[in-house]
């Protein structure tokens, strides 16, 4: 959207009636919402959904602090530049369901984002509260999760307007965020999207990765029924590259194909004792518990429940991973970070929400060994303690073992969440595509078209391990210079 | 949803099953497995594929009844349908005009060899196959190895049919016989790593398709990782085959039990 149309919409005169129909002293006066969390020591003996989202009250009140600046900063900080003041005030005047329209203007995960978004770091650090007064910032996020969840609940989900049938078939691998938000954006221009996921179940790691007590997955299914309702097909238990090949789709009439296939591989620290039993990746843990439901006890699956969890890793994998084994019993759950809390790349919400849930942070601490029993099990880990030193590439301050400082603690389960790898199953099993040393896909920075010119890429096989929100806006870029690209096409 | 089409009992507890999976008969290789998964609740285990039909659309599995998930496989019937079927996972093996090759396998490990032993034929090798079990009657899928093999060696435990002894008896009659050039083995991790001891002791390269644990079977979980020549490799996406001389088969062992007092 250009500066035009945000300031013909701005201009409306609702927009204008609600600006003036309060002081700006009256709106800043307001202080921030708090947002409604289960009782930690409740929630940490089940998986519901911690934060509770607003009432309609709390949501016009916080709504109504926004000044709907002239220049909203806070789009800025959007990676896919929703209209935010437009949104907000929707949200003011009491018309919610407007609000959430105006969400799906450009996200095609609202109720996702408005969860899982790390907004402290994005369009609310860019508000001009923040900015300008010094305040606490808007609860963007919070505002989104509420006018999304209305809507779900309203049983009134909008379809957005539809494209007639162009016939054209176009296929997606991967169902996670930015396959997701593809497929949205091209049924909506009319094409006919099939959607092919390896697993059973589609959503990604919205389903496999991120835990019910963060994001429910009534919230993706409503979302994915949408884009079923939008004529999207979905098909599991099938993997490009490996059930069906790039020369297959082609032979089935696909004229696009987007991969976003994710980053699949866990990383493990090469250290004595890693693959003993007890120590597993994140993925795996998290997939057992959340895919497979496996602390269900109708489940097939098996999981560890180990009483002394150390987490390595600071990120929100790690936070997720953690806060999940103290949802499945254990005493002492610690978090194994080689830098301070400063550095942490895990979303404040999630580090604070672990706290209240009782577990250890172990900064500037990195594990060296893991120590077993007789029948392999892990008992011990060593650890190194660190401290900071220079800032490194990343332009943090690089961690480095304080000489002679090990020590040794007790553990019955090890999870390391120290990142992951782009997966090489799809990228290997088409030739001529480039790949980085990394082994992500090389495409173009502003269309995200690979080297093979009917194959787009996007979200973490490009990026190597990111945020959903940077996979949608991928999916919503790869959709528009696909689109263009075809129209040409079919021009030519 | 996958359809069984036909089943056989080999033995109280194996069964061939054989199922619709047209995209997977067609794109499958010697070597290959599936993850399949039975019921809402049901788990995600890996099962190489012992054959396949292009024509029927149809693949081949022989499973034996050991925990809860493959009990559940193995009570259902023709007509029934298997939740999730999906593959063909994992690299092909590596096949190629090598000269001799001994092919051994134990108890179901012998229904992923008969494709070995197939394109082995194919590649113009001559095969000598030793199939070896507890017993007689868990001898499986003799006559289909006979067609593609130039000898077939049967071992049992107990003597009760072919000769008496273990695999790497058979194996290694062979090896003081003729000159062998490769040796693929497949079956229990123990067997394996037997066989593996003994083609060092001889200087024979071998190959050695692993079993682990897995959840997703595409690269995803790491429950497979397992340390071959020192290094973390994952069974899904960097095997089932690996040169058998380097895998840790001690730690194989170990992670196959990783599981046993919480199932």
């Amino acid at each position: 959207m250009n500066k035009e149309e945000l300031a013909a919409q701005r201009a409306e005169q609702w927009r204008e009636n609600l600006r003036k129909s309060k002081k700006a002293k009256e709106r800043t006066d307001i202080p921030r919402v708090k947002m409604t969390e289960l009782d930690p020591a409740y929630r940490v003996t089940n998986r519901e959904e911690v934060n509770r989202g607003l009432t309609p009250e709390q949501a016009v009140l916080e709504a109504t602090r926004c000044l709907d600046c002239v220049e909203p900063l806070c789009m800025t900080g959007c990676p896919v530049g929703i209209n935010i003041p437009k949104f907000i005030k929707n949200i003011e005047r009491g018309d919610f369901l407007s609000a959430a329209r105006t969400l799906k203007e450009t996200s095609a995960l609202p109720a996702v984002c408005g969860r899982v978004c790390p907004q402290e770091r994005q369009c609310e650090s860019k508000c001009f509260y923040l900015q300008k007064l010094k305040k606490e910032p808007i609860a963007i996020g919070y505002l989104e999760r509420f006018a999304a969840d209305y809507e779900q609940a309203s049983g009134e989900v909008a379809l957005p307007e539809m494209e007639p049938d162009n016939g054209i078939k176009i296929a997606v691998v991967g169902s996670g965020p930015c396959g997701l938000s593809f497929a949205g954006d091209m049924a909506k221009r009319g094409y006919r999207v099939t959607v092919f996921e390896a697993l059973h179940e589609i959503g990604g790691v919205l389903k496999y990765g991120i835990p019910e007590f963060r994001l429910p997955n009534r919230i993706v299914d409503v979302e994915i029924d949408s884009l079923r309702r939008m004529g999207v097909e979905f098909v599991t238990d099938c993997i490009v590259g490996k059930t069906l090949s790039y020369d297959d789709l082609h032979e089935m009439g696909f004229k696009g194909i987007l991969v976003a296939s994710g980053a699949g591989l866990p990383r493990f620290m090469n250290i004595p004792g890693e693959n003993l039993n007890g120590v597993m990746s994140s993925n795996e843990y998290l997939t057992r518990v959340n895919l497979m439901d496996a602390a269900n006890p109708e489940s097939d699956t098996p999981v560890y429940k180990g009483h002394r969890v150390a987490v390595i890793g600071g990120g929100n994998t790690a936070m997720d991973s953690v806060r999940t084994a103290r949802r499945l019993g254990a005493d002492r759950a610690m978090i194994v970070y080689r830098r301070s809390e400063a550095e942490m790349p895990a979303r404040q919400e999630e580090v604070h929400h672990a706290k209240q849930e009782g577990v250890e942070f172990l900064t500037l601490h990195n594990p060296i060994e893991y120590i077993g029993d007789e029948r392999g099990r892990v008992r011990q880990m060593k650890l190194q303690k660190m401290e900071l030193g220079e800032p490194d590439a990343s332009g943090r301050r690089s961690p480095v073992p304080v000489p002679g400082a090990i020590e040794t603690i007790d553990v019955d389960e090890v999870i390391v969440s120290v990142g992951v790898s782009p997966n090489p199953l799809v990228p290997n099993a088409i030739d001529g595509l480039e790949v980085t040393p990394k082994g992500t896909i090389v495409v173009n920075a502003d269309t995200l078209q690979s080297s093979i010119p009917d194959i787009y890429a996007g979200g973490d096989i490009v990026r190597g391990g990111a945020t959903v929100i940077l996979a949608m806006g991928d999916g919503r870029r790869a959709a528009a210079a696909m689109h263009e690209a075809l129209q040409k096409q079919q021009g030519a | 949803m996958n359809k069984i089409v036909a089943k056989e009992h080999f033995s109280e507890k194996v069964v061939k099953l054989v199922v619709e999976a047209p995209l997977i008969a067609r794109a499958r290789k010697a070597g290959h497995f599936v993850i399949v998964r039975v019921g809402e609740k049901g788990e995600r285990i890996p099962l190489t594929i012992a054959s396949a039909d292009v024509e029927a659309g149809t693949i081949t599995l022989v499973v034996q009844a050991v925990g809860k998930s493959s009990a559940k496989l193995c009570a259902l019937n023709p007509g029934d349908y298997i939740t999730d079927v999906v593959g063909p996972l994992g690299k092909a093996t590596h096949i190629e005009r090598f000269g001799t090759v001994v092919c051994c396998g134990g108890g179901v490990g012998c229904a992923p060899l008969l494709p070995i032993v197939e394109a082995m034929k194919a590649a113009g090798n001559r095969v000598i196959t030793v199939l070896a079990a507890r017993t007689k009657e868990l001898i499986i899928l003799e006559e289909q190895m006979r067609k593609y093999s130039d000898e077939v060696i049967v071992m049992t435990d107990d003597g009760s049919y072919g000769q008496k002894g273990l695999v790497t008896q058979g194996v290694e009659e062979v090896i003081k016989r003729e000159k062998v050039d490769l040796c693929v083995t497949i079956g229990p991790a123990v067997m394996m790593k037997f066989v593996s001891l003994l083609t060092q002791k001889y200087n024979i390269p071998t190959v050695a398709s692993l079993n682990t644990i897995m959840v997703d079977g595409t690269g995803m979980c790491g429950a497979c990782r397992i340390t071959v020549g020192g290094k973390t490799r994952f069974v899904c996406i960097d095997g089932p085959e690996f040169d058998a001389h380097q895998v840790n088969f001690d730690e194989l062992l170990m992670r196959l039990s990783s599981y046993k007092d919480v199932e």
